[in-house]
């Protein structure tokens, strides 16, 4: 399907950033006009996936972040997060809820989150190349509420 | 983020105001600990209130708060929590190890 709009946004693994990446992500999920659920879904989705990327990506360094995000004309969104760091050596394992690899600072509830709250997550990593997590949600059509 | 702390009678309430995710949780990790090391309190109560996000950061917190709670033999509240903030304790299942109030009740 050909996207209706698309932002791309590449920022440093400063975890202040966390709450730009979801505020730019949010503003540009408000043009599907969604409910208020729907557009803190994607902000909380989005907050879990660049938290992941600046706790388990790059540990002990500061690297890079790509957020993009694509809009479609069934009004459906789709958010890509990316990083060149770590990488997930078991994405079976790390899905499961209540796994982390972060201690006590760490729920392990991160990706278990992303997944009740998009309609589907799709996690792509090679170890010490990075991790790529796509998630699509479909925004309902304001006409059609009520 | 910013913590208010209020003690009475063996009470302990932190009211915390602003956006819960990682950023804020590093930053707040330590007072919220100093404070319940301080008072040792009997019942200890997180007001939500004021928290207008929060991600699985804040399950981190709730949960460390529980495990300190338990260690000194104390109940442990969370209250006052706005609907976004409830999704996400939902989605996590906390409910099974916190008693959560949302602000409503
Ligand atoms: N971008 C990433 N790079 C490297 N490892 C990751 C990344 N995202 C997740 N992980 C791994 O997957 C685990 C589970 O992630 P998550 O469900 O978000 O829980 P948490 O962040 O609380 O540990 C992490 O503990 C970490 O080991
Ligand atoms: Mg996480």
């Amino acid at each position: 399907m050909k996207e209706t709009n698309s932002i791309r946004l590449e920022f440093q693994s400063r975890s202040i950033n966390e709450g730009f990446a979801r505020a730019a992500a949010a503003v540009f999920a408000a043009q599907l006009d969604p409910t208020l659920d729907e557009l803190n879904d994607i902000k909380t989705a989005v907050s879990e996936a660049v938290t992941n990327c600046i706790v388990h990506a790059y540990p002990d360094s500061i690297g890079k972040i790509l957020l993009r995000a694509r809009s479609f004309p069934n009004n459906s969104i789709e958010i890509i997060v990316r990083d060149w760091g770590r990488g997930i050596p078991d994405v079976d394992r790390a899905r499961e809820p209540m796994f982390t690899t972060g201690g006590d600072e760490r729920s392990g509830m991160g990706f278990t989150i992303m997944e009740s709250f998009m309609d589907s997550v799709k996690i792509r990593s090679a170890p010490e190349r990075g991790t790529t997590v796509t998630m699509r949600r479909s925004i309902s059509i304001r006409a059609a509420r009520k | 983020m910013k913590i208010e702390e209020r003690f009475a009678d063996g009470e302990l309430t932190l009211c915390l105001r602003g956006e819960l995710d990682h950023h804020a949780a590093k930053l707040i990790a330590h007072e919220l600990e100093g404070a319940v090391d301080k008072r040792l309190p009997s019942a200890c109560v997180l007001d939500f209130g004021g928290v207008s996000f929060m991600d699985s950061s804040g399950i981190a917190v709730i949960i460390k708060a529980r495990r300190r709670a338990d260690e000194l033999g104390a109940s442990l509240r969370v209250v006052g929590v706005g609907r976004q903030p409830e999704r996400v304790l939902t989605a996590a299942g906390l409910g099974r190890l916190v008693s959560i109030e949302t602000a409503s009740e």
